[in-house]
This record gives C-alpha cells, structure tokens and sequence, in this order.
C-alpha cells in the first residue's frame, strides 16, 4: 500500500462543482453551468486517470488518509481513500461516463427552468459516487452509498410537480412520488447494510489492535488464511447476506428491484448515470470489495447467484412487453444487473465486474440515445408511436444499434465478451450446498441472454425501422437529431461499447487483461480440481449463446420488421400471460397490498390515531395540565395587598433566625 | 458616680425599638405611617451597629450605621415619591386601596 496526496481530488472537485453550481448557477448562463459542471467532473476523471496509471506501474493499491473522523468506544474510523485496481476500473468508469454524460446534459437541459440545480445535484452525485468506491473503510463507503440515494431521489423527482406518461397518454405516477418511491426502497436495503456493518464491528472488533476494524485492508488481512478462530461460519454468512440485502435495493435486484423503474421519471441523462451505469452497479462494486468474505460462504455465494440468475430472467420477461422506450430499458437494465450478481456471487469477480464496465458503455449509450429520441420526438416515449426513425436520427439510430448489438452479446461488441464470460463462469462453477447450481443458473442465464436479443431488437424495430407512426403525436412537425453535445458522447460511448470487450478476451484466445488486472484486488476461490472443462466445450458454449442472441435478434426482425401482424395475433392468443406480463407481475399491487396499505393502516389507526394522539400527546398536554392546576391553586396566594406580603416576608425571617438558632444550638 | 449603660440595655432598647417598628408595618394602613414604621425598623438596626461598635472598640459598626443612614435617605426620597404618585391617582394612601397587582 503506497501512500500519496492527491486521492481525496477526486471525490472534492465534483463537490466543489455543486457548490459553484449551486451558488453561482442562477447567475449563469445554462450552457456555463453545464460546462463548469462538466470540467469539474473531467478534472476528477483526470485525477483518476493519473491514479491508474501510479497503479499500474507501482503495482500496487494507492491510500490517502486525510484525518481521523471518530475514534469511539474502541472503534477508529479514518476518512481515508483507498485506490487499488478494483477502484480504479470504478473510478475511471464513473468519472469517465459521468464526464460524457455531463457534456451530454448540456443540450439536454439547456430549456429548464433550473440547469444550474440539475447541474448541482448531478456533481453531487458523482461526488457521493466517488466516496462509495474511493472509500478505503465501511463507513466512508457507507456515506457515498447514502449520498447516491440521496442525489437519486433529488434527480428522480427533479421536475417535481410532473408526472410520468403512460403509454396510452394518462397520467401516471407523480415523479416526487416515484422519487420517494426509490428512496424508501432503498433505506430498506441500506438497513441491511447498516446491520451487517454493526455486525462485523461486534464480531471482529476484539482481534483489531488500532480499532480500524472497518478498514478493507484490515478486514481482508483477518480473512487472509481463512475464517478467523472463535468465528463461526454462520457469523460470515449472515454478514454476506446482510450485505446482500444492501445490494438489492441500492442495484435493483428481487425483491427490491421496484424502484427503479419508476425511476424513469426523472430526466433521461439522469438514467442514463445514475441508472444505468453508475449508482445501480454499487452492490455489485460491494459485493467484490468484500470479496473476502464471500468466498468463504458457499450458502452467500448461491443466494447473490441465484438472486441474479432469477433477477435476469424474471426483468428479462417484463421488458418482452413494455411500450415506454425507457421503461424496456429499465427493466433490461434490472436483468443485466442480475447477470453482474450471478457473476459476483460465483467469486468470478472478474467478469462481473467486466460485465459491469461493458454495461456501463452500452447501456449509457443506450439510455443516451432513447434521450435524443424522446429530445427529437417532442417528449414521447411510446414505442407504438414512433418507427422509421433512422431516416430522420441517422446518427443516434447507429450508435443505439452498437449498444443493441452489444447488450445483445454479438461477437465482437464488448457484450458478447463480458456476458459470455460470466455464462462460462457459471458453467464451471462447483457450489458445495448445491453441486449443480452452476448449470442451472447458467441455463437461466442463457434463457435470459435469448430475452435479451429479443427484446432490444423489438425496441430498434419498432423505434428505428418499419412504418413511420408518429404523425399524430407530432401533428406534421418532424423529429430532428440532436445537437453534437448530444451526438459526441454518442459517439464515443459507441466506440467504447464495440472495443471495449478485447480487454477479457477468452482464454482460449488470449491473455484476459481486465482478469489479471484485477487479480491483487478481490480474492479468487482456490481451484477446484477435477473440474476444469477443455478448450472444445469453450469453443462450443460460446457458439451456442451466439446462436442464442442470433435467435432472439432473428425472431424479433421476424415479428416487428414490417409491422407484421404477428405480435398482434400472439397479444390475442396469449391475453392472460400478455397481460401479466405488461402489467409487470402485479407486482407493485402485491406489494401495495401486502406491505404498504396495512402498514399504512396500522400507522395510521394505530400509531397516528392511536399511539401518537393519545400516548405522547396525551403526555404531553397532561403534563401542561397539571402545571396549569398547580397555578391555579397557588395564585391565590398573590393577595396584591402589601400586608400579605409583609406578613410571609415576617414569617420567612422568623423561619430563617429560628433555623440559625437550631442549628448554633446543635453546633455548640 | 452616675449609672451607665451596658451593652445590653442598648440590645433590649434596640430588641424593643424594632418590633414596635414591625407591629408598625404589620398593623396600619396608612402608607406614611407604615414608612416611619420601616425607619424604627432600621434605626433599631443602626442602634445596635453603634453599640457593638463600642463594646468591641471596632469602627466597623459606625461606618455601616452611616450606610445604613444613606441607604435610608434614599429609600425614603423613592418611597415617598411613590406615595406622592399614588395619592395623586387615587386621593388615598391606604394600602389596602392598592390592590390591583393580584390575580
């Protein structure tokens, strides 16, 4: 571990910069505001770019410790920043996309009423982003966790007195609403995070000398050879699955996936960073920071695996159906963070990470592109009301294409490398609770990877290609392509989404880079023997998950190319699984009435009606009550007749010479 | 050789002074008199400073007799003030005539 001075630059620039934008932004120009903004972020991305490379030519991780924030009761907590190459993929990776997506907004959000406040929350975000992953303990990580939560709820409902359109043109949820939807989603997840950092301070504060217990170093030097004497293995799996818990809400994975797409409401760029490619991906980022842990739990490493495989089928399914461009990529978006955690939670640390670096590149890219077609489009969303938009967005229809193809896992886009990987990975994964784990979520996972190319193919078809259908919604105005701030980050994000893959090349092929790379920062399982599968049954998976994509991409050009009548005659076939399925599980009605309409009910009869009215209220006004009877009773004494008076102030003298007296006869 | 006083005829006389002094206060209505009362009061106070001065040979009695004189004399400038004011607004100085600061 190398000490240097300049780590704590990263998270402060972005700070900085929502301060100036908060503070001198209504002065400014938008387009002023977005460009400082924007610099602020690059200088961040500069920093971390110079902190790669003393990486990777020292290698080894970098630390700044700034000071000391609380030492208490034993427990010492530095606000300190660990840069090791784990951080490093996420750091380039946040600030980078970040930096695009700033440039990005600037034509997006040059008509608001307030740039400068989208500015300020969206420099905020970065900064709580680069605490989550530049922390070098719990509970530094723990506030940048809670910061994006924050920042995401601010952004979610940042036009806060909308509401999201439904496909048919009603009115949907209110985006204050959806917002709070999100926060207190995530406050459920972030109890279980919080609880697992409570636990591993109780369980290993003891064998710690200095306290820095909630250090990563430390923690993983604990680890090192194993569980530590005196720890049970249950103690570590219930801190891997309260970690867990964290990770659903704050990455979207069953049960708590809810949020995020009603998270939609918020401006395009905003799901793009925030929901998309950055804050979603932090329980992944987690997951792999505490590693150590996770590979000593076969029950933890099942349950992340098992959560992502289910995850990945269950969002896969929804998004076959959903008119809203932003909704399908949403809920792509949930299924592609469940293939992360299948990858993680198989201590292929490696490829899940890789596959969150090549998801961050497409999927920006994609949300980027919905952007500027819902920017061209004059605000609609639905897919049934556009087509044929290739002629008019030439540019945004081709780099939507490359992510298409990507997230769809076509060799040589990069999502071909990274998804195939975690297949692979899974394939040859051995789970002492449950030997054929691997194979069963690798069959999900190909399941899922079908999906996937069918739907996105739908979303091109019906967007970009086919029969022109968005005359009556933009009543003869056409939809027009989007300024070069817009286009640029397009393009870039499109070259980075097709090269980017090359990195973790197969073994069969060559060296995987990104693996070696980020080797000294997760811990790998040892090896298991027997078990390892030849180079022919490579080539042969690989052959089959590209067939795979080649028949989802194939059936939805088949069904949606030409405004074929089929996807009407399979609605009419099917209306029951349809109709589920649009309506996304009913899941949102189970949950309204499972958990909040009798917890609201019991918060309202009970605590409010009940508890707060009559208990602490009741306390409350009784005390003053009895402090008004009190007064009642004494202000009789007030006679305002200076002869009462005279008499008490007698009556005290003789009292006070009476007890002198006593007390000198008692002395003497 | 004639009869002098010791020191605790001077305490009696003081003793005496002050409670007719506070049956003073205690018992009339008229604000003047209940004034001249406080003044028995506090002059029994002084007679005593005076008295125990000497017995113990100790000035310390007399200056604080002469405070006590100063502090007299503005009370009585204050006191008689108020009086004055209360008479003009209410042609009395009965104190049982001032009774508004109650409940």
């Amino acid at each position: 571990m190398h000490s240097v001075s300049y780590l704590q630059y990263i998270p402060l620039f972005p700070l900085l910069g929502a301060l100036l934008c908060a503070v001198l932004g209504p002065r400014l120009k938008p387009a002023a505001v977005g460009a400082l903004a924007t610099v602020m972020v690059g200088a961040s991305f500069a920093v971390s770019v110079a902190a790669f490379f003393e990486v990777r030519s020292g290698h080894q991780a970098l630390q700044t410790v700034l000071y000391t924030w609380n030492a208490l009761g034993g427990l010492t907590v530095d606000v300190g920043f660990l840069f090791d190459q784990l951080s490093a993929v996420m750091a380039l990776v946040v600030t980078g996309v970040s930096t695009l997506i700033h440039l990005y907004s600037i034509g997006y959000i040059a008509h608001d009423r307030s740039p400068w406040r989208f500015f300020s929350y969206l420099n905020l975000f970065v900064f709580s982003m680069a605490l989550l992953i530049l922390g070098n303990n719990l509970l530094v990580m723990f506030v940048g966790w809670e910061g994006v939560g924050l920042c995401s709820y601010l952004l979610i409902g940042f036009w806060y007195d909308g509401w999201m359109k439904e496909p048919g043109g009603q009115r949907g949820m209110a985006n204050s609403v959806a917002g709070m939807k999100a926060f207190v989603v995530n406050r459920i997840g972030d109890f279980g995070f919080l609880l697992a950092i409570f636990l591993i301070v109780v369980t290993f504060l003891p064998k710690v000398a200095d306290g820095r217990v909630l250090d990563f170093a430390v923690l993983r030097a604990l680890m090192e050879g194993g569980i530590p004497s005196g720890i049970g293995l249950g103690i570590i799996t219930t801190i891997c699955l309260l970690l867990f818990v964290g990770a659903t809400g704050k990455s979207a994975q069953l049960p708590l996936y809810v949020w995020l797409p009603d998270a939609m409401a918020g401006p395009t760029p905003v799901s793009a960073l925030i929901h998309a490619a950055t804050m979603v991906t932090a329980g992944v980022y987690m997951v792999a920071r505490m590693s150590f842990f996770y590979i000593q739990s076969p029950t933890a490493q099942l349950v992340v695996a098992g959560v992502g495989a289910a995850t990945a089928l269950f969002a896969a399914t929804i998004g076959l159906v959903q008119r809203d461009i932003k909704k399908v990529l949403a809920y792509s978006t949930v299924s592609q963070l469940g293939y992360m955690f299948i990858g993680v939670g198989m201590c292929a640390y490696s490829a899940g990470v890789f596959h969150l670096t090549t998801h961050a590149f497409f999927k920006a890219l994609l949300f980027l592109g919905a952007g500027s077609v819902i920017h061209g489009m004059h605000e609609e969303q639905d897919i049934y009301r556009m087509g044929g938009l290739k002629k008019y967005m030439p540019l945004t229809y081709w780099t939507f294409l490359v992510a298409t193809i990507a997230i769809a896992g076509i060799w040589p886009f990069a999502g071909f490398f990274s998804k195939d990987e975690i297949l692979w990975q899974a394939f040859n994964y051995h789970n002492e609770v449950f030997p054929e784990a691997g194979r069963v979520i690798w069959a999900v996972g190909l399941t899922g990877a079908l999906l996937t190319a069918f739907y996105m193919f739908r979303l091109v078809a019906l967007t970009f290609w086919g029969p022109e259908r968005f005359h009556e919604v933009l009543h003869g105005k056409h939809p027009h392509e989007s300024p070069w701030t817009m286009t640029l980050p397009l393009t870039v994000l499109a070259v980075l989404s097709f090269g980017a893959g090359w990195l973790a090349m197969p073994h069969i092929w060559g060296p995987n880079l990104f693996h070696h790379w980020l080797e000294p920062a997760v811990a790998a399982l040892p090896p298991v023997g027997g078990h390892h599968s030849g180079p022919g049954l490579e080539w042969g998976l690989m052959i089959l998950s590209m067939g795979i994509a080649g028949l989802g991409i194939a059936s939805a050009m088949g069904f949606y190319r030409q405004d074929a009548p089929l996807p009407t005659r399979m609605k009419a076939a099917f209306p029951g699984l349809y109709r589920v399925l649009y309506q996304k599980y009913y899941v949102d009605e189970l949950y309204d009435t499972a958990v909040i309409r009798p917890l609201v009910s019991v918060s309202r009869g009970f605590l409010w009606k009940f508890f707060d009215v009559n208990v602490i209220d009741g306390t409350v006004n009784g005390l003053a009550s009895a402090v008004r009877l009190c007064g009642m009773a004494l202000r009789r004494l007030q006679t305002g007749l200076v002869h009462t008076y005279a008499y008490f102030i007698v009556l005290g003298a003789l009292a006070f010479v009476f007890y002198v007296m006593m007390m000198l006869s008692k002395g003497l | 050789m004639s009869w002098l006083p010791e020191l605790q005829h001077y305490v009696l006389l003081a003793t005496a002074l002050f409670f007719i002094g506070l049956i003073g206060v205690l018992t009339r209505r008229n604000a003047i008199v209940i004034f001249m009362s406080i003044e028995l009061m506090l002059n029994a106070a002084n007679l005593c400073f005076v008295a125990f001065s000497r017995y113990l040979g100790s000035p310390v009695g007399h200056l604080f007799s002469f405070m006590v004189m100063v502090v007299a004399a503005c009370e009585v400038a204050v006191g008689l003030a108020i009086i004055v004011l209360i008479f003009r607004e209410r042609r009395s100085v009965n104190v049982d005539d001032v009774n508004i600061m109650r409940w």
